[in-house]
Formats: structure tokens, C-alpha cells, sequence
């Protein structure tokens, strides 16, 4: 519930906060934990777990859940946006330190002391890439091992775009078995499993305690010449958590050693096949492995999409209205001032033709993960037609008009509220409904970064590739766009003045 | 009043105004009349400050017409331009009394003031809620006109006020223009291309030619004494029977 920031709370809308972010004084003088996750659904689980169990500890807990690759959560961590997440040996030393070339134990755990983070011991499963094929053709092709594959050029491979880009992924692979399959399909992970059981793929990634492997009757290949690094779950945390909330960090190290593959497997195939929500499965294991009961709730569909709406509302409205503020002055100046126009005008397309996502991933660097870039992006967005509106709002006054307007005598400002801007109305409101509407429809890119909105839903149905999920998370977005084109419309009466919208008497 | 002092302004490097000295006589009307593109709009927009000469200067009861001082100058000089130039989003009432309302005039002058023009004026006063959009052209016109009186100006600049418009509803206001100057004794410039027009209305008539006043004189005058060949075209060429018949005054 808590991902937005209350930094970005500004004072704009205090009535959209009454539910999410507000603190019982219960919580007063709690320590505050932020738990996060990587945008898949097994790591999502121990981060529900991990969220309980520094409950039991006594923290205050925020949870920063899906935020995408394991870069972000990694930067996330640096960064203090989170406290704790949970990692894997294997993506650490060849991906996330892939640079320092950390054999032990010990020397991961250093280079991890450098960066003011710990680690804990491992939680008792791996969860590994592995090969894997369909099992009636692997049998069929006396296919056992990934060295077996090297005399089946027939065969089609499947990357997901995760390991294809991996330090230890796809070309490591390749390169140390001398696999054929110069050029692999690549996919998202959550439709390999679908892909090969349908046959248009016969050899792809998956992960160990994935419960597609049994479920699609799958045959891991034996990793015979030692690859794959050991991808061992720990808890990965900030240092200074030792002091902020010792008992909450000591009921997260709890899950030490508690979880085997088995049992994480089968919470897997609970949550991705059986559709249990993270959080039930995550509390039925600690009461069943450690017998803590832990209370829960599991939010209901409307529950769900009226915190998505709220959060959603949030990122539209104020970045909207930033850009609303900023947009009309900028279309005023380049408007009245003709050399400058030109600059502005320029300006303001050329943000348009950043690609959102590049812009995303360049101000999370610069502001981290949370509702503050997403209405950063959002506002740049907006500028472009509001702009642009009023700009040709305003060139388009009648010259007879304007000159009437001249010999008045008024001063540019009174001259400015009197009668440029609410001749321009019609076209300034044009430009804002434009720009609203594609910020609804921007903002679910807010979901890939911490700041929650219709884009989680739509993320997490992705992950899960659960279409439900999808229409849940898409449908209310093209109904609120439906809703905001509809409301502007409703506005136009209000705010163009009544004789701008006669029709001539001749 | 208003002087031109070796004021000369050209657009793009096309000189649309020759060096011109010129001192209207005030109380009086003075007529700006020649074919199109002779310079008459730019010396009427010279007048009201509206652009800037290139050179020379432009005094208005004594005080330069610089930028800065005539937007306030302009206060004391009604404008109304060719189709009105009424702002679409107010109604009648509200472009009359807009500027008045923005300094500060107390409702009851308003009102009152309101109501001395639109008799004026004639303007229906049930009409005076309607929008530009629901007047006739005419209509449209005597508002402009209001709106240029409402602060009692001493100089009334008009640019061919009623160039657009029918006939008939033109000789209505014709007439009704030369009630009103009459009635307020006012340093009146009028910009018109119509012999006729200038005849009834100006006690004074400026006949240009490619940015030079050709002839500064009466209308009688100027028919009888035309000062070269181009004014006496010019007068042939736009003979008109209600000019004749009304005669000079």
C-alpha cells in the first residue's frame, strides 16, 4: 500500500492520502524498514516474508514490491530507498560485481561491507538457471546433458531477455559448451515455459525452483561442465540496519537456512499456478516452518484497483498541474516574444522525442525508484501540447483584436488575464485535455519504478503472464482516460467564455 | 493636440510614409482620404502610438508618443478599427466598460456613462447583453464606438469604421457619426477611401498619395481647386450622388 514516496506529497492532494499513507500513532516511534522485491514473482513471495517477519520484529514496514531487475533493487539498496531485498549468490559475483571476480564467501562478503550492505547466510534453497527441454524429446534424442545439445543443430533456442543479457548468461553458455544456435529467440521469461511446452522452442533457460519445470514436464539438463554458478538465496541488507531495528533484522534472519528447494518450489507453484496472493503463502509458511502466526490481509480486487486509482491519480494530477503551471507562462513567452518562441517550442519537442523508458531509467539514477521521477517524466511529457496550445491560442487572436486590444492602453498583465487568455481558452484547455489524456496513459510506466498505478497491475501480470491481471490493471486505465477526456469536455462549458462558443449570427 | 513632426516610416525597407509634418486642429474633424495603400492606415496607427515612426516625432498635447508614454496616452485616444474589433468573449456591455472597470470606476458612473452612449450612439439597449457573435455588422460598429468614447477621450481615431459594411445600415451611421462628432466637439482623425464619406463627415481633408499628403484643405476647396492632376482622378473617379447633394459644409 505504502509505495508512494511522502516526499512527493506535496500539499496538492491531501485527500487522495486519507488511505494509503497515513500512519496510525500505534506506529509512532516504530523503526522503519523498507522491504523491497525484484519484479518476479518468487523473489515478491520472500519479500512478503521477509515483510512479516520485520512486523513480528517490531518495525514499521514499507514495501517497495516489483521493482523490476535486479539493478534496480541493487541501486534501490544503495541508495537507502530500500533497507532489505532478497538476492542470489551467483547474480552477485557475476553480475552485479561481476568486475571484482569474488571467489569466496568471504570476499563477496567484503566487497558487500565497502558498500555499507551485509549479507545473510543462505536461506537453504538455490534457485539456479538451468537448460531445459521437453522431456519426451530429450528422451527421444537420448538428450541428457547441455553438452548432449552440441550434435542437435535441428534444435530452436529460446533466451529470456534476462539471461541473454547477463554477465553469466546466454554467450558464457554458448561459448564454454560450443553450442550451435548462432541467433536464440529471446522472450520474456514468463513465456518460455509456454513457449516450449507449445513447441516453438525446443531448448531455453528457466529457474530451478520454477514450478513450470514440473508443471510442463520439463527435463533439466545435467550442467556437466560446471557453468552455472550457485545461485544460493540470501537476504541482502543495509549495514546500518544493525542499529536502526536489531530485533527486526534479527526476525528476518529467521529465514536462514528455513527454506528448501521443495518448499520453495511448491510456494512457487502456489502462487504462479494456483494464483494464492504472495502475501497468504508467505504467512501459511512461517506459521507452518516456524510457528509464528502472523496477521495478513489480502486486498480484494476493488481494494486493489481503488489503491492502484489513487496512486495512479496521484502521478496524473500533479504532474499534470506542474505542467499546467509551467506550460501556459512558457506558451505566453513564446508567443509575445517571437525570438524566444522559436527556442522554447524546440525545446519542449525535443523532450517529446526522449523515449519514456530511456527517460525513466536516466532520472531513477538521478531520484531513485519511487512516484517523484515518474511525475518528473510524466510533467516533461505534458509540456509539448500545452505549450503548443497556447501558443497558437494566442497567434491566433484576430489582428483586429489585438490592435482594439493595443489602443486600450492596457498593461501587458492586464492585457494578458482581461483578453489574450480567455480568448486563447479553448485553445489552452485543448492542449491541457491532450496532455492529460496521454499522461493516463503514460503513468502506467509509472509501475516499472516504484511508483506504483495502473502499470503495477499491469506489470505484475506481465511477470506472471496473467491476463487477468492485465485487463485489471489496463481496463481501468483506458475507463480513467475515457473518464479525463469526458470531464474536459464537461469543463469547456465553465471555463471558454460563453461568447466564444456562439455560433455567428450570419 | 496631435503633431507629426518629419515623421516618416517604411515597412521592410518599402517606405510607406514620406516625410510628414502635420498639426491637427483640434476640436475639428479631419478626414485621412486616398486610394488603398497610400499611406492614410499607417499615419492614423502613428497617431495613436500604436507603431513607431522611423524617424521624426510624434506629440500628443505636448508630451512625445515614446513606447513607454503612450500606452498610457492611449488612455486618452478611442480607437476603432475597421470591423470593430470587439472582444469576442465579452458582451457588448463588457468590451464598452472593460477598461473602465479596470480602473477602478465606481458601478453608478459606469452606468451612467453607459447610458449617455448607447444614446449616443443609438445602440438598442436590450442588446446590450448580447455577445459580438449575435450582432449585426452595424451593431458591431456603434459598440466599437462606445467602447472608444467611454472614457471621454479628447482625440477619437476611427480606420475606416465602416468599411465593411452594407449601404443602407453605412448611411445610417454616417449620419449618425456626424451627430455624434458635432455633439462632442472632440479632435476627431477619420480613415476612410470614400469621397462621399469624407465630404459629410471631415471639416478638414488629407488626400494622400504613395505616403505623401497631396492636398490639405476643405472639401469644397479640393473640388475646386484641385492642387495637381491626381487629385482631380481622384475625385472624378469617385464621384457620388449623396456627396453632391449633401455639398460641403
Amino acid at each position: 500500500m505504502s509505495r508512494l514516496r511522502p516526499t512527493v506529497l506535496v500539499v496538492l492532494l491531501p485527500a487522495l492520502l486519507t488511505t494509503g499513507c497515513h500512519r496510525s500513532s500505534v506506529d509512532a516511534g516504530k523503526p522503519l524498514v523498507r522491504v523491497g522485491s525484484k519484479a518476479m514473482p518468487e523473489n515478491v513471495l520472500l519479500g512478503e516474508m521477509v515483510a512479516h517477519l520485520a512486523r513480528v520484529g517490531g518495525a514499521r514496514v514499507e514495501e517497495e514490491g516489483w521493482l523490476g531487475d535486479t539493478s534496480k533493487a541493487w541501486n534501490a539498496l544503495l541508495d537507502g530507498g530500500i533497507d532489505v531485498y532478497c538476492e542470489y549468490t551467483g547474480t552477485l559475483r557475476q553480475e552485479v560485481l561481476s568486475g571484482e571476480h569474488l571467489r569466496g564467501d568471504a570476499a563477496l562478503e567484503a566487497a558487500l561491507a565497502k558498500r555499507g550492505l551485509r549479507m545473510s547466510r543462505p536461506l537453504g534453497f538455490s534457485n539456479s538457471y538451468a537448460i531445459a527441454m521437453r522431456r519426451q524429446e530429450a528422451e527421444a534424442k537420448g538428450i541428457h546433458t547441455i553438452s548432449d545439445l552440441k550434435s542437435h543443430s535441428e534444435l530452436k533456442y529460446g533466451v529470456s531477455t534476462a539471461f541473454q543479457e547477463r554477465a553469466d548468461g546466454w554467450n558464457g553458455l554458448r561459448g564454454r559448451y560450443g553450442l550451435p544456435a548462432p541467433n536464440p529467440q529471446g522472450l520474456d521469461h514468463a513465456l518460455v515455459y509456454e513457449a516450449l511446452h507449445q513447441g516453438k522452442l525446443d531448448v531455453a533457460d528457466v529457474y530451478s525452483t520454477d514450478p513450470g519445470v514440473a508443471q510442463y514436464d520439463l527435463q533439466v539438463l545435467k550442467d556437466d561442465l560446471h557453468y552455472f554458478p550457485s545461485y544460493e538465496a540470501v537476504l541482502l541488507y543495509r549495514a546500518d540496519l544493525e542499529e536502526r531495528a536489531p530485533d527486526a533484522l534479527r526476525s528476518m534472519l529467521r529465514l536462514q537456512g528455513a527454506i528448501s528447494e521443495d518448499a520453495m518450489r511448491e510456494m512457487n507453484a502456489r502462487v504462479q499456478l494456483d494464483g494464492a496472493p504472495e502475501v497468504q503463502v508467505a504467512a501459511e509458511f512461517l506459521a507452518d516452518k516456524l510457528g509464528l502466526h502472523v496477521d495478513y490481509h489480502v486486498d480484494t480486487i476493488v481494494e486493489r484497483i481503488w489503491a492502484r486509482t489513487l496512486e495512479h491519480l496521484l502521478l496524473v494530477s500533479v504532474s499534470l498541474f506542474l505542467g499546467v503551471v509551467v506550460a501556459v507562462p512558457l506558451g505566453v513567452l513564446a508567443a509575445r516574444r517571437p525570438w524566444l518562441g522559436h527556442g522554447v517550442l524546440a525545446v519542449v519537442g525535443g523532450v517529446q522525442t526522449v523515449p519514456a523508458l530511456a527517460l525513466l531509467v536516466l532520472l531513477v539514477v538521478w531520484l531513485g525508484l519511487g512516484a517523484v521521477p515518474a511525475i518528473v517524466a510524466l510533467f516533461c511529457y505534458s509540456l509539448l501540447p500545452i505549450v503548443r496550445n497556447t501558443y497558437t491560442g494566442l497567434k491566433d487572436i484576430a489582428p483586429t483584436v489585438r490592435e482594439s486590444a493595443d489602443a486600450l492602453g492596457l498593461s501587458s498583465y492586464a492585457r494578458l488575464y482581461l483578453i489574450d487568455l480567455p480568448l486563447a481558452s479553448r485553445s489552452i484547455l485543448a492542449g491541457v485535455k491532450t496532455a492529460a489524456v496521454i499522461t493516463v496513459g503514460n503513468a502506467t510506466l509509472g509501475g516499472l519504478i516504484g511508483a506504483g498505478g495502473y502499470g503495477l497491475t499491469i506489470l505484475i501480470g506481465l511477470n506472471k503472464n496473467d491476463w487477468h491481471l492485465l485487463l485489471e490493471g489496463a481496463i481501468p486505465a483506458m475507463a480513467l482516460a475515457l473518464l479525463v477526456q469526458g470531464l474536459f469536455e464537461v469543463a469547456e462549458r465553465f471555463v471558454v467564455p460563453k461568447g466564444l462558443r456562439l455560433k455567428p449570427a450570419r | 493636440m496631435l503633431e507629426l513632426q518629419g515623421v516618416t516610416k517604411s515597412y521592410g525597407g518599402a517606405p510607406v510614409l514620406h516625410r510628414t509634418d502635420l498639426a491637427l486642429p483640434a476640436g475639428r474633424t479631419t478626414v485621412l482620404i486616398g486610394p488603398s495603400g497610400c499611406g492614410k492606415s499607417t499615419l492614423v496607427r502613428l497617431m495613436a502610438g500604436l507603431i513607431q515612426p522611423d524617424e521624426g516625432v510624434v506629440t500628443f498635447d505636448g508630451v512625445e508618443m515614446t513606447p513607454a508614454a503612450s500606452r498610457k496616452l492611449r488612455q486618452r485616444i478611442g480607437f476603432v478599427v475597421q470591423d470593430g474589433g470587439l472582444f469576442p468573449h465579452l458582451t457588448a456591455r463588457g468590451n464598452v466598460t472593460l477598461l473602465a472597470r479596470h480602473l477602478g470606476w465606481k458601478p453608478d458612473r459606469i452606468r451612467e456613462r453607459l447610458e449617455e452612449l448607447t444614446e449616443l450612439a443609438h445602440f438598442p439597449a436590450d442588446r446590450l447583453d448580447h455577445y459580438p457573435a449575435q450582432m449585426s455588422g452595424g451593431q458591431r460598429q456603434r459598440v466599437s464606438l462606445m467602447r472608444a468614447l467611454m472614457l471621454d477621450p479628447p482625440l477619437l481615431l476611427l480606420d475606416e469604421p465602416l468599411g465593411a459594411l452594407d449601404p443602407v445600415i453605412r448611411s445610417d451611421l454616417q449620419a449618425d457619426l456626424r451627430a455624434a462628432f458635432h455633439a462632442l466637439h472632440k479632435t476627431v482623425v477619420l480613415v476612410t477611401h470614400d469621397l462621399g464619406e469624407a465630404g459629410y463627415l471631415g471639416d478638414l481633408l488629407l488626400l494622400m498619395q504613395e505616403g505623401k499628403i497631396i492636398q490639405q484643405d476643405t472639401f469644397t476647396n479640393l473640388i475646386e481647386k484641385p492642387a495637381d492632376a491626381f487629385v482631380t482622378r481622384f475625385i472624378n473617379a469617385q464621384r457620388h450622388p449623396l456627396a453632391l447633394q449633401e455639398g460641403p459644409r
